[in-house]
This record gives structure tokens, sequence and C-alpha cells, in this order.
């Protein structure tokens, strides 16, 4: 009962923020309610037993994604109220579209059956004597290594391509060029001048 | 009144038809795009943990991990090539990415 309460109070705030975040006139505020909608995931989560990924949800979503965009849309200078002309010129196309997908979609859900025997088939089961974040780890690091690697690949190529997207130098800032300093050579930098007495160098 | 699969998998078509909806209504701002597509991979994720609790079968929650961890690398770059955009063309309308067309 409890559980239910919970679920419709997520799923409510959820699905109010998600719809605030595509109807916000300001982006900040739409960033802020994205934030809200994945804390409402996360709650989700945790009533699905899924803790470790509700706190994944939080921690490096809301705590590193959502920031990231926080910080772009403050960063960027645009003048949002131009990009919201005609705004409302796609409201009836869009609303079709999304109306025809949602009544699909409840549709296949309202046909769905669950064959009684699948959770008994089921590969890989979450043992009961440990924590979700355990049995994770437990077939993470050894049944799906290579999926987990390929994460960390994929996450060095995005970290790499959005370093070498974003990095550009300025052309006029002087910079050290250990390279030309080692090779300079004692014949090219040192000269031995004769001065003359009273003269000076010309 | 017990929550099952079904109720869960609802509220995840109603946040992936949310997402559609405002790359419609957002078609200028490339940011509320990006922020759309991350609502429905969201969305995604959450019809993969229902799916996994409710049959039990962990690898559900594996996969939404890899979701999540695509979704982090696509935010990354996209922003970084909407900041790029911007440097370069000074506004972030959808619309005025033509340079290609020819």
């Amino acid at each position: 009962m409890l559980s239910a309460l919970f679920f419709y109070l997520f799923a409510a705030i959820l699905v109010g923020a998600a719809f605030m975040v595509i109807a916000a006139k300001n982006p900040v505020h739409a960033v802020l309610f994205l934030i809200l909608a994945f804390f409402n995931a996360a709650g989700l989560f945790v009533l699905l037993g899924a803790e470790f990924l509700a706190m994944i949800l939080v921690v490096v979503y809301v705590g590193a994604v959502m920031v990231l965009f926080l910080f772009v849309v403050m960063m960027l200078d645009v003048d949002f109220a131009v990009l919201r002309a005609g705004f409302l010129k796609y409201l009836p196309i869009g609303a079709t579209i999304g109306l025809l997908l949602l009544v699909e979609l409840i549709l296949i859900l309202g046909a769905w059956v669950t064959a009684p025997e699948i959770t008994a088939q089921a590969p890989t089961p979450p043992p009961d004597d440990i924590g979700n974040t355990e049995a994770l780890g437990l077939i993470l690091y050894t049944r799906y290594v290579y999926l987990f690697e390929a994460a960390g690949l994929i996450l060095l190529v995005a970290m790499i391509g959005a370093i070498v997207l974003t990095l550009h130098h300025k052309r006029d800032v002087k910079r050290q060029k250990i390279g030309l300093q080692v090779q300079r050579t004692r014949a090219e930098s040192v000269e031995l001048v004769e001065v003359d007495s009273g003269r000076g160098l010309s | 009144m017990t929550i099952g699969l079904s109720h869960y998998l609802t509220v995840a078509a109603i946040l992936f038809t949310l997402g559609i909806f405002g790359i419609f209504l957002n078609r200028k701002n490339v940011i509320v795009i990006l922020m759309s597509v991350e609502l429905m991979l969201l969305a995604v994720n959450i019809n993969l943990v229902a799916f996994s609790a409710f049959h039990g079968d962990l690898a559900g929650q594996i996969f939404a991990m890899i979701v999540l961890t695509v979704a982090a690398a696509e935010a990354a770059i996209g922003l970084a090539l909407v900041v790029v955009y911007f440097r370069n063309r000074g506004t972030i309308d959808v619309a005025e990415i033509d340079l290609l067309r020819g």
C-alpha cells in the first residue's frame, strides 16, 4: 500500500517534471526540471529494488551530466526568446504524433502477457542473500566484463572527442616550445665579441 | 492495489512520448532537443529496470548501466558540438546548420 502510494507520487512528479522540461521558457529551468525528473526516476528505481542504479543515476547523472548541461546553458550567451519563435507552430503535429505513439505503446502494454515460466528460466537471477550492488558486481565483472570494458572505451572516446572538439589555441599567445629549446646549439646562441675600448658596440 | 510491470511501462511510455513531443516543440533549440533525448533514454532505462525486477533477471540492470554510459558520452559529445558551433556561428539554432547543403 505504501509502496503504491510512493509509486504514484514519484511517477506523477516524474511526468510533471518531464512535461516542464519541454515546456519551460527558460532553459535553466528546463535543466532544473530535468534534474527533478532524474531524482524521481531514481525513486522509482529504489522501489523496483535497483538501488545501485538509483545511486548511479543521482551521483553520475545529476552530479555530472546535468551539471554539464547547466554549465553549457549558462556559458552560451544565447537569446532563447528567438529560438522559441514558432513554438506553437509545431504543436499540432507534435501533439498528434506523440498521442499516436502513446496510444500505440499503451495498446501494446494492454496486450502484454509475461510467460509464467520466464522468471524460473532467467539466466542471471538475483541471489537472495546479498544486496543489489553486490549481485550486480558479481555478474558485471565476470559474465559481462567485455561489455564493461566496451563501456569504458566509449567513455574514453567521448572524453577525447570532447577535448579535441573544444580545445583551440589562440594565435597570439606565446607558448614554450620545448623541442626548439632543446635543439639550440652553442654555435647559434653564443657569440664572442671583441669590444674596442671606448667605442662600444655600434 | 498492487503495482505491476505495466504501471512502470506506462510511466516509461508517457516519458518517451514527452521526449518525442519535446523534439517537435523545440525544433530550434538544440540544447532542449538534447534534453528531450535524455528523457527518452531515461524512459528506456525505466523499462529495462522494470523488466529486470519483475522477471528476476539482473542482466536488465547491467544493460541499463550501459545505456547510462552511452547517454553520458552522447551528452558530453553533443554539448561539445554545441559549444563549438556557438563559437563559430554565434547561434544554436538548428535551422541555421545548413552549411553542407551545397
